[in-house]
């Protein structure tokens, strides 16, 4: 590292050095990957939430007038599609995870950067296969794929977007291995595991699913394809296979999946408490574990999807059992997180009002997980609204809060801006109201029983749906906002100092945005959160000269 | 970095054992994530053969199993040839690298073309599963267990599904034996310019994981597909 910091020029950074479009499209650079997962990330999630838009518009009144039955499959079906696989499953890990894995273990780049430009160009090819498949008639059978509906009777866009999800598992693959050997073989001396930013114990075990879940969802996939369009009957009923079957393989993905989204938020919580309480982070020891413990656990649940499919009640109650265990590591992390910002100087900027939305609305979502664990609760409300108004909070209100928090505490550093903190705390309390708004109606509308996927509902479901269109607009307002005045800052931002939340990892330590190689001296190792640290007052002191102290809004 | 091999040394590595480790614990994660995506193939024929045993066994007895066993035997011979490859690669004797090499592509070409005649004895015979897919019990067999017309027929029928997870998996197996010749070729070139030694042999190691990685794959199918249904015939 000694011979970069000879050639090194403060006015030159990863951004700058090189603006053509060649220099982007071929880089190997970790940092600049993470942008253009990123701007792709950005671009799917507008197409998910144009359909997540048709849907709530469709279901403002009882009756089935905007969109026919067909066209509502397709959209509700798209709406999932892009979301999970082109949206929640690679934003925290290829954006977040991309920029931050190498600076976080004082590496000069990931394990193998050409593996991880290549994963890009993979996720990019399933994505054009997705708007390929969207142009040219979409698909019906909701993003699950069952069959025999998806081998045998769909008669839409099937095999265009499985071979779209098949691809783009080796795109979360590649990544996943990447970052698991970057952890392994690439932390900077000093850097035992045991210091390791909590945010990287996330990132490992998100990485440990992707790599032992995401081949199992191929290979299923792959068997559909084969039996739909080369006429092989692994799961054809007419000849004596199993449909269950293909269940049973989708979600010993699909169950871990949900982690795979949710886990690397997690790690971003931990960095975004102990950062904005300004205090060692309260049982490091256990949030780690805890992250490992659910990519475990995550593994051997799957079948709580099934229970209405008839299997066997002795394999049922073993199910519902270990699905509701992976409540004590989740609440293990909640009650850590709690405690450390019990007496600490809390300040509530914009990543930490996402943080503290982060924590509402992921534990509404993680009760009503355990909820539906209850074998006889789950068959009541069964592919009703409530098992909708669950994993949305789970997913839009875990893992995209996670995301944005991240996006907006890392902001400066991959950057080197600042951006304008009152809009940025507005639209984090727009995310926050529109959600429950949408989202905590549903709840009751599927405890009344309004099934999930259809296009009409008899009238007396009328008001709640309206609230929860109402609140989607909210919603849409708050996540129209940062792209707007993020863009705004990128440009015309305030400079943005090294460290300017006077944080305790790593990537604090180097300028923001970084130089190519990452660190322009070797980074100071200190215990985990330690912010009882000489170093770390001292940039506090540094930071209090450059930054005019910002008021607090809501104490 | 000023010594005599720094090409091959990636810039963003300190060492070249920081290289090779991470170069090998990558192919190890490469390798699990393999064992998973067979893994979901190898669930399901297991989950078939313990609920369809007679049928899936009628149906294996249509296997050439001399064919298979001399595939088996091809393998079990390349992975001794390419275990040598590796050897001489870290010993940096070039001719020996590139000798074994060859051999080691020689042997999974024909691997290759046993598994094509196997191929086209299957569509010759249209037990290749789809809309000419054409199977009949044996009336030897009808006889020696009884079986009603119903039973005949859905036996018929299990043994497309036999033969889809036949086709399925012996397939996919084929094709990473097709990725791997692949790869033995573009390693022939770096092995002729003589780049491997003690620092730098992980590409070789690696080829040497996947390839012997690919045969423990055929060491499982050839006993599951071929021998498991054989031998309940003829003991029956
Ligand atoms: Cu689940």
């Amino acid at each position: 590292m000694s011979a970069h910091a000879e050639s090194y020029d403060p006015n030159v950074n990863y951004l700058n050095r090189d603006w053509s479009l060649k220099s982007w499209l071929l880089t190997l650079d970790h940092k600049r990957i993470a942008w253009l997962y990123l701007i792709s990330v950005s671009v799917f999630f507008a197409i998910g939430g144009f359909f997540a838009m048709l849907i709530r518009m469709e279901l403002l009144t009882p009756q089935g007038d905007l969109l026919s039955p067909d066209t509502y499959n397709r959209v509700f079906t798209q709406h999932g599609v892009v979301m999970i696989f082109l949206f929640l499953i690679p934003s925290i890990p290829a954006v977040l995870g991309n920029f931050l894995v190498p600076l976080m273990v004082g590496a000069v780049d990931v394990a193998f950067p050409r593996l991880n430009l290549l994963s890009w160009y993979i996720y990019t090819v399933a994505g054009i296969l997705v708007i390929l498949a969207l142009i040219t008639g979409g698909v019906d059978t909701g993003w699950t794929f069952y069959t025999p509906l998806s081998s045998t009777y769909a008669n839409s866009q099937v095999m265009l977007v499985a071979i779209a999800v098949f691809v783009n598992g080796f795109a979360s693959i590649l990544t996943g291995l990447n970052f698991l050997v970057t952890i392994h073989t690439m932390r900077a001396k000093n850097l035992t595991w045991g210091k390791l930013p909590l945010f990287i114990w996330a990132m490992y075990a998100t990485s440990l699913i992707n790599v032992l879940g995401t081949p199992v969802v191929a290979i299923t996939l792959l068997m559909a394809g084969a039996e739909r369009v080369l006429g092989l009957g692994i799961f054809d009923p007419a000849l004596g296979g199993d449909p269950i079957l293909f269940q049973h393989l989708f979600w010993f993905y699909s169950h871990p999946a949900v982690y795979i989204m949710i886990l690397p938020a997690f790690g971003v919580i931990s960095e975004l408490i102990a950062a904005f309480s300004r205090k060692k982070i309260f049982g490091y020891t256990f949030i780690a574990a805890s992250s490992v413990g659910i990519a475990i656990l995550g593994f051997i649940v799957w079948a709580h999807h099934m229970f209405t499919t008839g299997m066997s009640a002795y394999a049922a109650t073993v199910f519902s059992a270990l699905t509701m265990l992976i409540a004590v590591p989740t609440a293990v992390k909640v009650i850590n997180w709690t405690a450390t910002m019990y007496q600490g100087s809390v300040s509530w900027e914009t990543p930490m009002l996402y943080a503290v939305g982060f924590l509402g609305l992921f534990l509404i979502g993680g009760l009503t997980g355990v909820m539906l664990a209850t074998l006889g609760l789950d068959i009541h409300v069964h592919d009703t609204y409530f098992v909708v108004a669950h994993f949305h909070y789970v997913m839009v209100g875990g893992a995209i809060m996670g995301f944005l928090g991240g996006i907006h505490y890392w902001w400066p550093k991959m950057t080197g801006r600042l951006y304008n903190g009152s809009i940025s705390k507005v639209s984090a309390i727009l995310v926050f109201v529109g959600f429950n708004l949408t989202f905590f109606p549903q709840f009751l509308l599927g405890y009344m029983g309004m099934p999930r996927r259809y296009h009409a509902y008899p009238e007396e479901f009328q008001a709640l749906n309206v609230f929860s269109t109402a609140g989607a607009t909210v919603l849409g307002l708050g996540y129209i906002l940062p792209a707007f005045y993020l863009t705004y800052s990128l440009f015309k931002g305030e400079k943005a100092p090294a460290n300017p939340w006077g944080a305790m990892s790593i990537e604090w330590q180097t300028p923001s945005p970084p130089p190519l190689h990452n660190f322009v001296t070797p980074p100071v190792i200190t215990e985990p959160y330690d912010y009882e640290h000489e170093l770390i007052k001292e940039q506090i002191a540094e930071l209090k000269k450059h930054v005019k102290p910002q008021e607090v809004p809501l104490g | 970095m000023a010594n005599g091999h720094s090409t091959t040394l990636h810039h963003h590595f300190e060492s070249y054992d920081q290289q090779r480790n991470a170069s090998s614990l990558g192919m190890w994660f490469f390798l699990a994530q393999e064992v998973m995506f067979f893994g979901g193939l190898f669930t399901a024929y297991m989950i078939y053969r313990t609920q369809n045993g007679l049928d899936f066994a009628v149906a294996s007895s249509h296997l050439n199993i001399p064919l298979g066993a001399l595939n088996t035997a091809i393998l079990i011979a390349s992975s001794f040839t390419m275990a040598m490859a590796v050897k001489k690669s870290v010993l940096a004797q070039r001719k020996a690298i590139v000798g074994y090499l060859i051999l080691t592509l020689i042997l999974g070409c024909g691997f290759l073309v046993v598994k094509y005649f196997e191929y086209a004895e299957k569509f010759e015979h249209n037990t290749v599963p789809g809309s000419s897919f054409e199977f009949h019990v044996e009336p030897e067999l009808i006889a020696q267990y009884d079986l009603s017309p119903e039973r005949v027929v859905t036996m018929e029928k299990r043994a497309e599904i036999f033969f889809s997870l036949y086709f399925m998996m012996t397939g996919l197996h084929a094709l990473h034996m097709v990725i791997g010749v692949g790869i033995g070729i573009w390693l022939m070139f770096p092995a002729m310019a003589g780049k491997f030694n003690m620092d730098y042999h992980n590409p070789v190691e690696n080829f040497g994981l996947y390839w012997h990685f690919v045969d423990l794959v055929w060491i499982f199918l050839f006993p599951l597909l071929y021998l498991l249904g054989g031998n309940a015939l003829a003991g029956g």
